[in-house]
């Protein structure tokens, strides 16, 4: 599907996305509380058909979170980029893990990096830190660790 | 850090279902690194595999948020170490993408070159562990024949057998080596006099095969719901060779083919590995007496400022997909970098293919991931 179709077709489904200028793909902007919904028909609509999803991340912009997922279509080859603004101070978002087998892994990742809450994850717990971690996301911009070096 | 882990400390590991928890790893010779497996078996059957990372966890994503647009390609050859040429081409195409810096002909396809190079002998490493993770030792040493001629071909040009560190963004850091062209041909006619010992020793061989076959089964479906890409996805019938797809440098002007198989099985992933090898002396051969002249590298300026906006490069490395996600606030180094590993993804499907097979297999699976510990805790 070329980009204009992509666009009304996505318009349809949810009215309040809002797209990003420049970028390589269509960027999207939707709430975090409409994401469990949209994604569900992202992946299973037969003409949108995401399902491919490549990369998952958070980016912390000091004042707010922000979730970034990149998602492709194997039978349709288009790509898009849905990013959700989170609160940094309690930051949730529903998981789609089980939509997209993948996000199980990226979704521990980000839980323990920049503690961002997966609702109704089956599994959240950490995954590369060690267990009983205590203190600040390591991948927070206000995170310093005072034995390892991780600024160079 | 270790005494932290869960690394079973009580003597009843058997739960009440008669469940025996067992660990395999952080050091265990089949995993290649660090990998750290909690298994729950049922007699010899798995029940879940769970996979507890970051033993070699070093946070490269954000170290890079402290260095340079130059700097931080060579962390990444520190990640997957044996793909270590295809990130720094992941990284230097998404710098290049920022700046809108035209390559000259020659170095792309110096860069190819070098890439069907470091698959060739990652391919070769991972033929040779796995088939010592099966109980055969001998390949190891007829791979390593074969790499340790590349390795010396890298030496020559790069200055490095393992991190190379050889693509820079605008091109690659210094020209070949005069002996560069013939040195490759020498190894292709040495691969093509020894690639049937391969198959003599290790594809034909009967007990090999019981052991591949029909074990580790994973569906186009749940392979692409997984993340899976590479070798790993192709094995269950999924197109997903970016080179093929969203052809970068002079991938879409030389002839070879995408390994698709549909055996969705062990022996399918192995097939396409061995298959893949082949393609990658096919590639070789089409640009090794058809390297342009002309400069190597594009004229950049000494410090480089990516524009404000997002740029996002993929690449096909010996393991799968591999992306570099760059945000730009733009200043001299990147706010925001993440590395789409595709051992990370490849991993996560591990728990869902062994589920009911036997302990004995697990070994073979992995195997058949091809997993690169440092490429996937980054």
């Amino acid at each position: 599907m070329i980009t204009e179709e992509l666009k009304i077709k996505i318009n349809e489904l949810l009215p309040s996305v809002t797209y990003e200028e420049g970028g390589e793909w269509p960027t999207l902007n939707i709430e975090s509380k409409d994401w469990l919904r949209f994604a569900d028909s992202l992946r299973n609509d037969d003409q949108l058909f995401f399902n491919y999803l490549f990369c998952v991340t958070c980016v912390d912009w000091k004042t707010l979170l922000t979730m970034v997922y990149h998602l492709t279509s194997t039978k349709h080859r288009h790509t898009i980029v849905v990013k959700s603004k989170l609160d940094r101070n309690n930051p949730e978002i529903e998981t789609v893990s089980h939509i997209w087998r993948t996000a199980d892994f990226h979704e521990r990742e980000a839980y323990e990096m920049f503690g961002v809450k997966f609702l109704n994850h089956s599994d959240l717990r950490l995954l590369i830190l060690p267990d009983g971690w205590e203190g600040k996301n390591p991948m927070r911009k206000d995170f310093e660790d005072p034995v390892n070096m991780i600024r160079l | 850090m270790y005494r932290e882990t869960e690394i079973i400390k009580d003597a009843t590991a058997i739960d009440a279902d008669g469940d025996l928890v067992i660990n395999v790893g952080p050091q265990h010779p089949a995993t290649h690194g660090v990998l750290h497996l909690v298994i729950t078996l049922n007699g010899e059957t798995i029940k879940k595999v769970e996979p507890h990372l970051g033993y070699i966890h070093r946070s490269i994503e954000k170290m890079c948020e402290s260095l340079t647009y130059r700097q931080f390609i060579y962390v990444t050859s520190r990640m997957d170490y044996l793909s270590a040429h295809i990130n720094n081409h992941a990284c230097a195409l998404c710098v290049e993408k920022g700046l809108q810096v035209e390559i000259p002909p020659r170095a792309q396809v110096i860069r190819v070159l070098m890439d069907e190079l470091t698959r060739l002998a990652s391919h070769e490493l991972w033929w040779g562990a796995m088939a010592m993770d099966l109980g055969a030792f001998t390949p190891f040493f007829h791979a390593f024949r074969e790499r340790e001629t590349i390795n010396d071909i890298m030496e020559e040009t790069c200055g490095a057998r393992l991190t190379m560190n050889y693509m820079v963004p605008g091109g690659v850091m210094a020209d070949i080596h005069p002996n560069f062209q013939k040195r490759v041909k020498e190894f292709i006619q040495l691969y093509k006099s020894k690639i049937n010992e391969y198959d003599e020793l290790v594809t034909g061989n009967i007990i090999f095969q019981n052991r591949m076959k029909g074990v580790g089964y994973l569906s186009p479906k749940d392979a692409i719901s997984y993340g899976c890409t590479g070798p790993t996805a192709r094995g269950s019938g999924v197109s997903c060779d970016i080179r093929k797809l969203y052809p970068y440098e002079v991938y879409s002007k030389v002839a070879f083919d995408e390994i698709l198989e549909t055996g969705c099985d062990s022996f399918a992933r192995y097939m396409v590995r061995i298959k893949e090898m082949q393609q990658s002396i096919r590639i070789i051969e089409q640009l090794i007496d058809n390297i342009p002249e002309g400069d190597f590298q594009a004229k950049t300026k000494a410090v480089l400022k990516l524009p404000k906006g997002e740029f996002y490069s993929r690449v096909e490395t010996a393991r799968g997909e591999f992306g570099v996600y760059i945000i730009s606030e733009g200043g001299m180094t990147p706010y925001r970098i993440k590395f789409r590993s595709p051992g990370f993804s490849n991993l996560s499907a591990l728990d869902h293919m062994a589920r009911g097979s036997k302990i004995g297999d697990l070994i073979a699976m992995m195997g058949t991931l091809d997993l690169v510990i440092p490429d996937i805790d980054r």
